[in-house]
């Protein structure tokens, strides 16, 4: 899923107190699981600027709302006279939700409260860890189902270097070494053959170096 | 491993090498600045001294004159370099372009690395490149040589005939695998390899026999490498701030064991002991002396060492 972490406060203000009217607006989906931009935390976000707001003296009517998804077109029906009366958004979705509001009401300003960080899972409760950057040519089964482009920090294809240390990075202590785990699981599945290959170049044009990508089907 | 007369580059060091004498090459830091005379005067110390020297490239990832630029500067001082480069600084296209531009101005041989994390150097927001990595550099300088192609499969007007260097550090982890990235090395193309700075002997002694069982030691050149103590914190700085660097207890209670006034001695005696231990070493075929700003410490050493005079070819 898509992690992101709410930028801080002051920072949001700063975009936003410019404005009459605010709407305050979560989405419910990947973001919501790590309790950084649902509809739950888009009205606490609401309450916390109201009392900024109140705190600075500025006159700015805050409504809090949010739908399943910001990054299709049919969540966003429930919400049409909402938006047609915002005077700007303050979206907690990440980018692409952020984007979607943007090209969907051209002359509606809309304000990210979200970095989006990562795609990643939740390994326990409150944590979550990045797993996979998009490359768009997935090594995964060469490499034992361990991602050594968004793992490792060199993104090394033929790893590990030089600063592996006990499992770890070189980079942080609390970063595990993505080779490690790899010749780990390679070791553990009885394929430590598949190390000793020299995998080719990697094609870097199907990541971002190709520029946006897109896919359509085209029985739709 | 046996002596040849069919030299894949104009390399100074590959001669020595296939001549089957013991190597014996140095390291060089390019200035955090654009002065010269810092490159004549370091290089002045190791020449006569050294088959090669390494020119660093950008090392622990803090901005430093080119290694290109400071490889031409030693050439000029009558020394052949070595020229650093690292994965992390450049992508495939800047790679082979600076490749062509080296050899055409007189390097001949090239180390090829990942390169230290950003997150070290005087730029820890720099977003680090990683297009390629030390393996894939490899075989890109030795499909460059020996293909006469660029990595697009394009064909080069008189393709750059490098002597290709990789480093090896045997004291990673995990230490299982470290002969076997070793051998993905050599099998991408490496000619020779320099270690890591090497203090715990037992494991680099286990590090050989592993290569050496494996024949790995029969297809490539290793160089051990060796950096004298300078002082105790120096040590203890080795032995807990550096990525990759295995420094036993002995070797600091070795240093803290003399008086004050003799500890870089003791250094220089420890470092000695160990190029001795190389020489007669199976599988080890010169010493990497990295004498990290003790550029001019060199010549003392290498006489100390008994490693002069260095060869010379016609």
């Amino acid at each position: 899923m898509i992690v992101g972490e709410q930028k801080p406060l002051e920072e949001i203000w700063e975009m936003v107190k410019v404005h009459k009217q605010l709407t305050v607006f979560g989405c419910n989906t990947c973001v919501a699981v790590c309790h950084q931009g649902g509809n739950k935390e888009a009205g606490i976000l609401a309450s916390l600027l109201r009392m900024k707001a109140t705190q600075e003296e500025v006159d700015i009517e805050i409504v809090d709302s949010g739908i399943e998804r910001q990054c299709e077109h049919e969540f966003f029906e429930s919400v049409r006279d909402l938006m047609n009366r915002s005077e700007a958004v303050l979206s907690l979705a990440c980018g692409i939700g952020v984007q979607f509001v943007a090209t969907k009401y051209q002359t509606l300003p809309v304000y990210p409260a979200l970095n989006t960080t990562f795609l990643g899972d939740v390994i326990a409760v409150g944590h979550f860890t990045e797993k996979c950057q998009a490359c768009g040519d997935c090594v995964l089964g060469l490499t034992g189902g361990v991602c050594p482009v968004s793992r490792c920090c060199k993104r090394l294809m033929n790893g590990p270097c030089g600063g592996s240390s006990n499992g770890k990075c070189e980079i942080s202590k609390e970063i595990d070494c993505a080779w490690q785990l790899i010749v780990d699981r390679l070791e553990a599945l009885g394929r430590l053959d598949d190390y000793e290959k020299i995998p080719p170049l990697k094609d870097w044009s199907k990541d971002r170096a190709g520029g946006p990508r897109s896919f359509k089907l085209e029985d739709m | 491993m046996s002596t040849e007369t069919k030299y894949s580059s104009g390399s100074n060091l590959e001669k020595v090498l296939k001549s089957g004498q013991f190597a014996f090459t140095g390291e060089l830091g390019p200035p955090r600045g654009t002065d010269v005379d810092e490159v004549r005067e370091k290089a002045r110390f190791l020449k006569g001294h050294v088959d090669s020297v390494n020119i660093t490239d950008n090392q622990t990832a803090v901005v430093r004159m080119s290694s290109w630029a400071a490889s031409l500067i030693a050439i000029d001082e009558g020394l052949e370099p070595n020229y650093q480069m690292v994965c992390r600084d450049r992508n495939r296209l800047a790679m082979q372009a600076d490749i062509l531009g080296g050899y055409a101005l007189g390097i001949r041989n090239m180390l090829c690395l990942s390169g230290d994390h950003q997150q070290f150097g005087d730029h820890p927001d720099a977003k680090g490149v990683f297009d390629i990595d030390s393996i894939q550099l490899i075989a890109l300088v030795k499909q460059m040589r020996d293909e006469g192609r660029f990595l697009s499969g394009n064909e080069i007007h008189k393709p750059p005939k490098m002597f290709i260097g990789a480093a090896s550090n045997p004291f990673a982890d995990p230490f299982e695998w470290r002969v076997h990235r070793l051998a993905k090395k050599i099998e991408a193309g490496a000619d020779f390899i320099q270690t890591q700075c090497i203090y715990n002997m037992p494991k680099f002694r286990e590090f050989i026999r592993l290569a050496n069982e494996e024949g790995l030691t029969e297809k490539v050149y290793i160089l051990g490498g060796v950096t004298p103590m300078k002082s105790v914190g120096m040590a203890r700085y080795m032995a807990t701030k550096v990525p990759g660097m295995d420094v036993p207890e002995e070797i600091i209670n070795r240093l803290k064991g003399v008086e004050k006034s003799k500890v870089a001695q003791e250094g220089i005696n420890i470092a000695c002991e160990q190029i001795e231990e190389f020489k007669a070493m199976k599988g080890v075929h010169g010493v990497h002396l990295m004498a990290i700003e003790w550029e001019h410490m060199v010549p003392q050493i290498a006489e100390q060492a008994k490693v002069l005079p260095r060869p010379v070819f016609d």
